[in-house]
């Protein structure tokens, strides 16, 4: 008798059991993920070869794609572009730790006590609508034209993504996980261990994808207007050269290295986190 | 040995109920009362079936057994630990494995690091769900993760089980299965149950005893010994009998309110 009740419920979990393919969305095939972004690109070079044939504008405002590959060309070989680069890069990822390690604690006050929710919950939210471009004239006469401005701009521009995302993250955590936690005898300190934290996961997650888009942006903001020998040469100074020498392909050239450093972070880092995060879960994905 | 031994120790250390309730009433702000004096005792070992309609309070009780509210007056006593608890929904944690959900009440309860994997295992492998542990929650059917609720359950080590209308999403013949297991392990493991259910045959197929709950507020009606010998089954005759039985008294119940 009982075996049989083992057989069938061998059985049911066999049919019932979702299938593996339903569960997780096979992934696009590898050049469905590849192609269709370089045919977008290409039409968009082409479309733009097409405009300079044509002199929409003269030439000097709107150079050509090869102008624009040339300068670029001329920049690597100076190693300007390597060092704009690193320089921005590494004042960005500054910027962004040092955003997490003020966002998080401030994302979780908000979401725990009442009171500082209340009262900073808005300001925060709002903060969000605000451009950080909006901060450079503040922090230039504050910090001067140092590091310390362009990394106060990247912070008011990233912390408040941050802890929002984990309000969020926060707010949505199902009230029956915490209502197991407690029957499972979770204390406070234990319950947002196991429980609240690796819940609110996905949320914090949204907000520190959207707290380094933030960064990215906000430093470029800075390093465009906070120009000065003494600080070392980053992606929107080498964009404040081109436009000071009028050289359009330079100008054009920086846009294209400051999109391809964002592009490369969010595939290169966050893609792949939010894509295991997610697929753990057995939720859909883009 | 046994015998003398397991004879004393009973008597020392089996209170007279695994739960028991004396007066207790629970309303919620200013609202009307939703649980009226309700008086109830259940043995050590019982397996208990609360019925009734919507608005008799029967999930809002076992929220008072399981701890997670206070009656507005009377007092509620569970003997040993914190009682364990299922929902309606499995309620599995969808960041872990069903490994990792069971060994994370072990955790909580204090189970040294070592010991967890094994027990997870013994306690998934209780359930029928051997070899299963590294599955992701997505990756199970209704039916399996309601039994690795019942495993996680079952790790808080707690002798009282309260289950608040756990196979009620499952489809039919999912839930007789679940029905089968149940019983089984309820014998098995020698636990207390309280059942909460809208389902009057469920009740009958699987409790010692059925409590009517009536509604607004719940008071407990009638209850009734369920003197039919396990193994039982839902189509039969006996069960059929009595849940007709059961289901009139419901109905007057709930006529009550027209």
């Amino acid at each position: 008798m009982p075996d049989a009740l083992a057989s069938l419920e061998a059985g049911l979990d066999a049919l019932d059991a979702p299938a593996p393919d339903a569960a997780a969305p096979s992934r696009p095939r590898r050049w469905l993920r590849v192609v269709p972004p370089l045919v977008a690109v290409a039409l968009f070079v082409g479309l733009w070869q097409l405009a300079y044939v044509l002199e929409v504008k003269e030439s000097y405002a709107l150079p050509s794609p090869l102008d624009v590959l040339g300068s670029l060309g001329e920049q690597w070989s100076k190693g300007t572009v390597q060092e704009a680069v690193k320089n921005s890069l590494h004042r960005g990822v500054l910027g962004f730790l040092a955003s997490i390690l003020v966002g998080t604690p401030l994302g979780l006050l908000i979401a725990r006590v009442r009171v500082v929710r209340l009262g900073i919950g808005p300001i925060i939210s709002g903060l969000q609508s605000l451009p950080s471009v909006a901060w450079v004239p503040a922090a230039i006469i504050w910090f001067g034209l140092s590091d310390a401005a362009i990394y106060f701009v990247v912070l008011m521009g990233a912390v408040p993504s941050i802890a929002n995302g984990l309000v969020a993250g926060i707010d949505q955590v199902p009230p029956l996980y915490l209502k197991v936690g407690r029957v499972l005898g979770a204390q406070r300190l234990a319950a947002a261990r196991h429980v609240v934290v690796p819940a609110a996961l996905p949320g914090y997650l949204a907000g520190l994808k959207q707290g380094w888009a933030f960064s990215w942006r906000s430093l470029m903001a800075a390093e465009l207007i906070t120009f000065s020998p003494r600080l070392g040469l980053g992606l929107g100074q080498l964009l404040e050269t081109g436009r000071e020498l009028s050289d359009m392909s330079l100008v054009m050239a920086s846009i294209v290295v400051i999109l391809a450093v964002g592009i490369g972070i969010e595939m290169l880092v966050f893609a792949p986190l939010e894509r295991r995060v997610l697929s753990r879960r057995g939720l859909a994905q883009a | 040995m046994a015998l003398q031994d397991i004879a004393y120790g009973d008597l020392a250390t089996t209170p007279a109920h695994a739960v028991s309730l004396r007066g207790v009433s629970k309303s919620f702000a200013h609202g009307p009362a939703v649980l009226d004096r309700i008086d109830l005792d259940v043995r050590p070992g019982e397996f208990v079936c609360l019925v009734g309609a919507s608005g008799c309070g029967k999930s809002t009780l076992l929220s008072l057994v399981a701890g997670l509210d206070e009656p507005s007056s009377g007092v509620v006593d569970v003997a040993g630990a914190r009682p364990a608890l299922m929902f309606q929904e499995p309620a599995l944690f969808p960041w872990l494995t069903a490994g990792q959900n069971v060994e994370l009440a072990l955790r909580l309860r204090g189970v040294p690091r070592g010991a967890r994997r094994l027990e997870a295992e013994r306690l998934l492998s209780l359930v029928r769900l051997d070899g299963q542990a590294k599955k992701r929650v997505h990756e199970l059917s209704g039916g399996m993760r309601q039994r690795v609720a019942l495993a996680r359950a079952l790790a808080q080590d707690s002798s009282v089980l309260l289950m608040d209308e756990p196979f009620a999403a499952l489809d039919a013949i999912t839930r007789d299965a679940l029905h089968e297991e149940l019983t089984r392990v309820w014998a098995e493991v020698g636990l207390t149950v309280l059942f909460v259910t809208h389902n009057v045959r469920e009740a009958v197929r699987l409790g010692n005893r059925v409590v009517l709950l009536s509604s607004k507020p719940g008071r407990v009606a009638r209850e009734w010994d369920v003197d039919i010998a396990h193994p039982r089954r839902i189509e039969s005759a006996e069960v059929a009998a009595l849940s007709l039985d059961v289901t009139d008294r419901l109905r007057e119940e709930i006529r009550r309110h027209a």
